[in-house]
């Protein structure tokens, strides 16, 4: 009746992942508590769970992304902990059986749960903004997107109390991810969780490509595109072109898990060398996933900050399309070590140290728009700077593992741990709070709160020097990844270091968590009426912050790049404004339910499937499509905003700036 | 919601569909005799014997071709730059990723012994 689902799933024996579990219960009891109770459900469903205005989806994503940081950082700080403890002969204090699940659940969840989210929450608010819109091209495939999303991570989450998860680290390489070497449900877990959400990230590069190239303001040629649509552009191409891979990969794994197949196990004829080829294929486009929308809101940043035009907008756009394509062709440089011949090693060392190029042209770019600016050192830009100088120590790593024969010492140390979260955190994720604070104030009307945000940006500057520096030694010196204890003494200074730096890191999250809460508390002092709080240069701060549910009450009309900067130089103040009575009415995507309903099946049939309930995965499936069809039936899809509304909308907005 | 196209692709559903009832019936008649085509060469004796794998490769593309110039309606036109550079994306993807894995998994048979081969050594 239950699979393979019975109480001993329940792990009573380790405390660390039951106290754990029961915390989140309690917490998660505590706000349905509250919601309920306040009546704040009916809201919350009407105007954001089953919203499919990009902005909203945009901040949940963010939100969706803040969250799994913390739990996966929470995996850091217990690893970091553990190495800090566990040398020259002591044990620590997690067994290793759980500490393989640590190190693969953090890797998995940062990666696929906060950087993807994160970023594509960036997107979603940003884009269809500065291209002049009103919404992407497939609203209800957002909100599907979105949901699909976040129910791989409550996958991953459920696997907290529920079983296990996989213990093979963040791509769980067979032959060790096979049946037969991990018989347990956790890289089921890790696989359907993958699955579920690939499906949200590859209907979101649909998307996202469909409305760049076709839905843009009048005027607004491929020229004049802002930048980070230019990098988010590039970006969806490659969630497009990779994905697949992914999806197909672990289509693969699957059919071994569940029919007996042999693609990638010992006997039989598989290969599971063709499975780590496949995965880097989608791998190592991802990190450019990753860090291409990252580079885009630097761009911003910079060039706003600044007070200047961003230096070789041309050259930028290049450089992000060089990237695009080069990325699909340097994925041999993660397994260098696994037997190709020194010609082949060569040409994909060559290719990766190629793709330095197109970067260093970024680089230089940024520089050069600093260079003889107004420089206003706020909040965005900090993270900014924070990420050259970083970033640019993490590439020139990068490229010295591309040299095969260093790859051959350095592989699987860590110093590849190292180097990755060096431009990870470095880029990724100073790119994500550099957006995060640079679009707050326009998405909710109010900015955060400058002095806290500094206080987190050092501690994140400070803490991630501080704990992956010791990383690179411990490396040199031949540490391992995913090594659970140590017998060198000598390498437990280091480790109490990189500790250190963790630390330090959390008391930088801590301090990201107060900056909201102490915004949220002083936000009538902090508004921002204008919709304009920093000067900017592109669309989005043409319009009204927070900015109304349809965008623009009339559609921009955009004459060079930077074009909001060009109609305050004109002095056209960004609305071509009609007289007040020739306002027209406006048609929107209507909510729909059917995003949130497919996620819930996709759970349904998630979780059935790792524990082998088939009746339950059956109601799943079903459930999926007759979601889909019943949807299909929807003849209302688009409701009216009237014009008189949007008239009121206007006349409050210019008493509030006048 | 009245958005601007860019580009002149259409719309679904908008505008005129080219070519209409007759380019579909001509594009099935192609890929039926294509389809069978690859069927009598898979077992025929008028061609030399090693070079039906690649007749079958050749009839498979041009298959994927009259798929895509009839049924996709993708055209090197004007009006048709974004769907042809997407074609064009997604052709060196493909071909990247798949004549990239070949190579290195030679090169990896070449230099490493199969894993069936190693486990019977071992025992």
């Amino acid at each position: 009746m239950l699979g393979k689902l019975t109480w001993n799933a329940i792990p009573f024996d380790q405390p660390i992942p039951l106290i754990a579990s029961a915390l989140v219960l309690v917490v998660l009891a505590g706000v349905a508590y509250i919601v309920l109770r306040r009546g704040w459900f009916p809201y919350l469903w009407r105007e954001w769970i089953t919203s499919v205005d990009h902005k909203r989806i945009g901040v949940m994503y963010v939100l969706l992304a803040l969250v799994m940081m913390v739990r996966g950082f929470i995996d850091a700080l217990m690893m970091r902990s553990q190495l800090a403890l566990a040398a020259d002969g002591a044990p620590g204090y997690l067994p290793p059986d759980h500490y393989n699940q640590i190190f693969s659940a953090h890797g998995t969840i940062m990666i696929f749960f906060v950087a993807m989210p994160f970023m594509i929450g960036l997107m979603n608010f940003a884009v269809p903004l500065q291209l002049g819109v009103r919404d992407v091209a497939f609203p209800t495939l957002n909100s599907v997107s979105l949901w699909l999303s976040a129910a791989g991570v409550l996958l991953v989450n459920v696997s907290l109390l529920v079983g296990e998860f996989a213990k093979t680290g963040w791509l769980a390489y067979p032959p060790l991810s096979e049946l037969a070497f991990s018989p347990g449900v956790g890289v089921d877990y890790y696989l359907w969780s993958l699955q579920i959400s690939g499906v949200g990230s590859l209907l979101t590069g649909i998307n996202f490509t469909t409305t760049i190239l076709k839905l843009r303001a009048p005027g607004m040629g491929y020229d004049r595109m802002p930048i980070f649509c230019w990098t988010a552009l590039a970006s969806n191409l490659l969630i497009v072109a990779a994905f697949p891979i992914l999806t197909a990969t672990y289509a693969m794994l699957l059919l071994d898990r569940y029919l007996g197949f042999h693609f990638f196990t010992n006997e039989a004829g598989g290969n599971a060398m063709m499975y780590v080829n496949l995965i880097w294929a989608w791998g190592h486009p991802e990190v450019y996933i990753l860090i291409l929308p990252a580079f885009g809101v630097f761009s911003e940043v910079i060039a706003t900050f600044s007070g200047k035009p961003l230096f070789g907008y041309r050259s930028m756009i290049v450089a992000t399309l060089a990237i695009c394509m080069l990325s699909f062709m340097v994925w041999l440089h993660h397994f260098f070590t696994m037997g190709a011949g020194a010609d082949v090693n060569a040409f994909f060392g060559i290719m990766t140290m190629i793709i330095a190029v197109p970067t260093g042209v970024k680089v230089f770019n940024w520089i050069f728009t600093l260079f003889g600016g107004r420089v206003r050192f706020t909040t965005p830009m900090l993270w900014s700077l924070g990420f050259i100088c970083t970033f640019v120590i993490g590439g020139m790593t990068g490229v010295l593992m591309a040299i095969p024969p260093a790859d051959f010492v350095l592989h699987n140390s860590l110093f590849l741990v190292a180097h990755f979260h060096n431009v990870i955190i470095g880029g990724v994720l100073f790119g994500a709070f550099a957006g995060y604070t640079y679009w707050f104030p326009k998405a909710f009307g109010f900015t955060l709160d400058e002095r806290l945000g500094k206080a987190s940006f050092w501690c994140w500057l400070v803490g991630f020097y501080l704990a992956f520096m010791p990383l690179y030694l411990l490396g040199l010196m031949g540490a391992t990844r995913r090594m659970q204890h140590y017998d060198v003494p000598g390498w437990q200074p280091l480790m109490i270091a990189a500790l250190a730096g963790a630390l330090l890191i959390a008391l930088g999250i801590f301090f990201t968590v107060l900056q909201l809460m102490v915004s949220i508390r002083t936000r009538d002092r902090r508004r921002d009426l204008t919709g304009d709080p920093w000067q900017g240069r592109t669309l989005e701060w043409s319009t009204a912050s927070p900015p109304p549910a349809w965008n623009y009450s009339v559609l921009p009309r955009v004459e060079g790049a930077d074009a909001y900067w060009g109609m305050k130089q004109a002095g056209r103040e960004s609305r071509d404004a009609p007289a007040d009575a020739e306002w027209e009415e406006i048609h929107l995507p209507r909510r729909t339910s059917v995003g949130v309903v497919l996620a819930f099946f996709a759970v349904v049939a998630g979780f059935a499937l790792i524990w082998h309930i088939w009746w339950m995965a059956i109601v799943g499936g079903i459930g999926l499509i007759g979601t889909g069809i019943a949807h299909g039936w929807r003849t209302e899809h688009e409701e009216e905003i009237d014009a008189e509304t949007i008239a009121e909308t206007e006349r409050a907005r210019r008493r509030a700036t006048t | 919601m009245a958005l601007p196209l860019q580009s002149g692709d259409k719309a679904p559903g908008g505008g005129k569909r080219r070519g209409g009832v007759l380019m579909y019936l001509a594009g099935l008649v192609f890929a039926v005799v294509l389809t069978l085509a690859s069927f009598w060469a898979a077992d025929t004796h008028y061609v030399w014997q090693p070079a039906v794998p690649v007749l079958l490769a050749a009839l498979a593309i041009g298959q994927m071709g009259v798929h895509v110039v009839f049924f996709f309606h993708i055209s090197s036109g004007p009006d048709d730059t974004n769907n042809f550079l997407a074609l064009a994306f997604g052709l060196f993807v493909v071909g990247l990723v798949v004549f990239g894995s070949m190579l290195i998994m030679s090169n990896l048979n070449a230099n490493m012994m199969p894993m069936d081969r190693l486990m019977d050594m071992q025992r």
